[in-house]
């Protein structure tokens, strides 16, 4: 019996191709198995190849493998585009309705299928991704029940009947695959899954729980791919919280609106990507002035301009880092699982809360849109913190005097109060000002302020700014990466190891301000750093090298085609640059 | 007992002696003072540009942004908080050039603000340059053989954007502007307010004494209906939009924050924002 299987569904964009994936790993899901899965889909609403890739495993994965093992087609292009990538041993289940063919050099078995025409038989061929699934069901050797709970689910509301049908036709795909397969029945077949019950979830999904577990009541957002998840997700469950989200005009507007409302005192964020955070880059520049706690969600797409909307990238890092013009502090975190995403998006709001200034999570596509196993959130370690913020009542203050919001402190942190409150009138603008807000351009309070702001820097509390894997005391390499490519760099280093080659791993969480206390003793104790990021320039390395020095140390392994890194390709190319690179 | 002198601060204006603004911001201290709001329950929101000091001319809660986006900062401001009054202001560049679109999409929204735009036909602080306001042929220093592009016209724009409520005043008319603002700010719904504020210094046409000429009160016209959009349109356009008092309004047509459903009726800034544990795990339920 196996413990990974790798299953993927395609056709064209509009005809279901999803539900088939969601259906199937929902399932797999509840048997406890781990999954990964990631969809490549075009930037248009009907037509173009689509297909869903699903990692089945009975243990913790954070990436698809570059391989597949069973392929469901419907359609030609689809097992043109996808056929590649099966093993020798791989199967595909073609839908007999559009007379399939196998490539010349396709060494997989191509089984064709009357998916469409039993699904016909049966009262419509709607219902061909059940038989799909059934025919699934006979290569996994799993029972037709394991689907029924799924079933119920989707078309319970369409009575009785309708669940006993799609059952039907899951039975009968099953059936006619057993006839054909003969011998080969349960050819895949997986160790038992532990059964226990984790969330399947795409990580923009987990980005707005956290939010919602974070206390935000308000977003306001402009729809953009990949990030529209989750304002989606959260206006079905904002109003049973008493909050909202509104649908601004632009992106500027969506900024601007959640620093008015973090100034009046509520938790508020937006969530874009690429195109939408040059948007907003003046406004962060206004929640940097103003110090106005401000969450941002930058889910990473292809850039520049358009660029490649529905594809993978890292490179909106710099980005993220120094933009907006002049010099504000900030703080870039970059979760890198579904977990990692729920629980970092909490931290964002607490150090925006804590620190007065935006906080960016910058997620990617994969990880944003990837939907993965994650475990249950523990509601234990939810805290909100709001720092500073005092919603008391205020010491009275004689008439016409402000309050100082802008106090000059020793953590360079001032005491916030919010419209509204009795004694805490004060003035907040963009202009440099003094303590009490009023605008003031004399030399001594312009440095006194900006060293006020910048000193907040120092007191950044965030739990595990790197996650570190480093079982060598000195090591032949140490990988880096932020965001998705954790998932890649977990498959490669037992493959690493196993060749000889002793790796650590790092991947960053918190990139600014740069864990330099962290990453000092894991860089000093490894003969090479290699870097690994989606996009052309090496950003990530770049900080690096900022931060820390060691330029002679630090290598880029860069990848920008749109797609994400697959295992045994990265495993290829860091073998390539220890063999032939000249490090 | 509350006054206008309570909503004075210490700080001097920069504006040119004789600027209009001088009177739209005593026209707003005058209207929260006459509707007995305090002055930690204001808060203005200006954009960028002579109109946008105002903000910190008045005794208030008051945030100065950035250009062209008061709007959105005053709306979600509302929505943190819906018991403040909220009210944002700026100029004729700030909301019908640069912030436009939201202009617009705020008269849309009809979130519960005022919206006071002192509108001088031109770019006052950057020292003299065409509005979206100035008449077509008018010279400034970037349009020196005389402005190609015609006048904006904001009612037009407002009433059939959806407004629910439109007026427009001359900063002299002190009695008047501040009664509008005042009505404004008892309006259920996004106000917008515009007042011609002459630029004393780089308008040498749209002069106090040009408006004196060329404005008609709608109170002078017999019989007029500010409840009738048709009407008001048609009035509008009769009088090149030289008219001044409430145009249009629809008390009617509810807000957006009454229109949301599921939301907090208690300020959202004041919500306990701690979620419970079953919650979560409901939440978390639809993902297994």
């Amino acid at each position: 019996m196996l413990h990974q299987l790798s299953w993927k569904v395609g056709g064209q964009q509009g005809e279901g191709i999803e539900s088939t994936g969601e259906i199937f790993s929902t399932a797999m899901n509840r048997l406890g198995y781990h999954l990964y899965g990631y969809r490549h889909f075009s930037s248009r609403i009907k037509g173009g190849h689509t297909n869903n890739k699903i990692n089945v495993r009975t243990s913790t994965v954070h990436t698809i493998p570059d391989d597949l093992d069973i392929l469901v087609a419907f359609d030609q292009e689809t097992i043109e585009v996808n056929y590649k990538e099966l093993t020798t041993e791989g199967v595909i289940l073609a839908d007999a309705k559009f007379k399939p063919e196998k490539p010349e050099d396709c060494q997989a078995e191509l089984y064709v299928v009357p998916f469409t025409e039993i699904a016909t038989e049966l009262g419509t061929s709607l219902m061909k991704n059940m038989v799909a699934i059934g025919a699934t069901a006979a290569l996994m050797n799993l029972n037709d029940e394991v689907f029924q709970s799924v079933v119920n689910e989707i078309f319970g509301r369409k009575g009785e009947a309708v669940v006993q049908k799609n059952m039907e036709a899951i039975a009968k795909g099953h059936e006619m695959m057993d006839e054909l397969l003969k011998d080969q029945v349960g050819k895949f077949e997986l160790e038992p899954g532990d059964g226990k019950h984790r969330l399947f979830m795409i990580g923009n999904e987990a980005i707005a729980l956290g939010a919602l577990a974070a206390g935000s009541r308000l977003m306001s957002a402009y729809p953009i791919t990949p990030a529209s998840e989750i304002m989606e997700y959260l206006i079905k469950k904002l109003p049973k919280f008493g909050g909202t989200v509104i649908q601004t005009e632009d992106e500027i507007a969506a900024a601007t609106m959640a620093i008015g409302a973090n100034y009046g005192g509520a938790r508020a964020f937006t969530a874009s990507a690429g195109p939408g955070l040059s948007l907003m880059m003046e406004a962060l520049g206004l929640a940097g002035m103003t110090e106005t706690p401000l969450v941002v969600v930058d889910t990473q797409r292809g850039g520049p301009s358009t660029g490649l909307p529905t594809k993978q990238e890292q490179s909106d890092l710099m980005a993220m880092l120094y933009g907006t013009h002049g010099e504000i502090p900030k703080v870039v975190i970059a979760p890198s699982t579904g977990e990692e995403a729920f629980y970092d998006t909490i931290q964002a709001f607490n150090i925006a809360d804590e620190l007065q200034l935006p906080v960016i999570v910058l997620s990617d596509l994969q990880l944003s849109l990837g939907k993965q196993t994650v475990e249950p959130f523990d509601y234990s370690k939810i805290t909100i913190n709001r720092g500073k913020l005092n919603m008391d009542e205020l010491p009275e203050i004689e008439d016409k005097q402000y309050f100082k919001r802008y106090a000059v402190t020793e953590d360079g942190i001032s005491t916030r109060v919010v419209p509204g409150q009795k004694y805490g009138i004060h003035h907040v603008t963009g202009v440099e000002h003094n303590e009490e807000g009023k605008p003031s351009e004399a030399a001594g309070n312009r440095k006194t302020q900006m060293d006020k702001r910048f000193r907040k820097l120092q007191h950044v509390h965030f739990d595990t700014p790197v996650f570190t894997d480093a079982p060598n005391e000195e090591a032949e390499v140490l990988l880096v990466g932020f965001g998705s490519t954790k998932g890649a760099l977990e498959e490669i280093r037992p493959m690493l190891d196993a060749e000889g080659v002793k790796t650590n791993h790092a991947h960053i969480r918190l990139i600014h301000p740069f864990p330099v206390e962290e990453m000092k003793s894991l860089i000093d104790h490894a003969k090479k750093v290699i870097v690994v990021e989606n996009n052309a320039t090496g950003q990530l390395a770049n900080v690096i090298k900022l931060n820390m020095g060691h330029h002679d140390k630090i290598v880029n392994l860069t990848k920008y085609d749109g797609t994400p890194f697959l295992p045994m390709e990265l495993f290829g190319r860091v073998k390539e640059l220890l063999t032939n690179g000249n490090i | 007992m509350v006054t206008f002198k309570d909503f004075r601060n210490t700080v001097k204006p920069n504006w040119c002696p004789g600027c209009g603004d001088f009177s739209v911001q005593a026209a707003i201290q005058r209207a929260a003072a006459n509707l007995e709001i305090v002055p930690h329950e204001l808060a203005v929101v200006s954009g960028i540009g002579c109109s946008g000091r105002l903000s910190g001319y008045i005794n208030s809660y008051g945030l100065h942004g950035i250009h062209g986006r008061a709007l959105p900062i005053a709306q979600g401001l509302k929505m943190a908080n819906r018991d403040l009054n909220v009210i944002a202001t700026g100029g004729d560049g700030d909301g019908f050039a640069i912030g436009m679109g939201h202009t617009i999409h705020s008269i849309r929204r009809n979130i519960d603000i005022t919206y006071v735009v002192m509108d001088n036909q031109i770019y006052g602080l950057t020292k003299g340059q065409t509005s979206p306001r100035s008449a077509a042929g008018f010279v400034t220093k970037s349009t020196p053989g005389g402005a190609i592009e015609p006048s904006l016209k904001p009612l037009e724009v407002a009433l059939s954007s959806g407004a629910t409520f439109v007026a427009q005043s001359f900063s002299t008319d002190l009695k008047e502007l501040t009664a509008i603002i005042e009505a404004g700010m008892r309006h259920k719904g996004f106000s917008f307010i515009n007042v011609f504020s002459p630029c004393v210094t780089y308008n040498k046409i749209n002069t106090y004494d040009w408006f004196k000429e060329n404005i008609t009160k709608l109170s002078s016209i017999e019989g007029y209906d500010s409840t009738n959009r048709a009407e008001a349109m048609k009035t509008v356009m009769e009088h090149e939009g030289l008219v001044t008092g409430i145009i249009y309004q629809n008390e009617d047509e509810p807000s957006y924050q009454e229109k949301i459903i599921g939301y907090n009726e208690e300020p959202l800034n004041k919500a306990d924002i701690m979620i419970k544990e079953e919650e979560l795990n409901e939440l978390m339920k639809e993902f297994i």
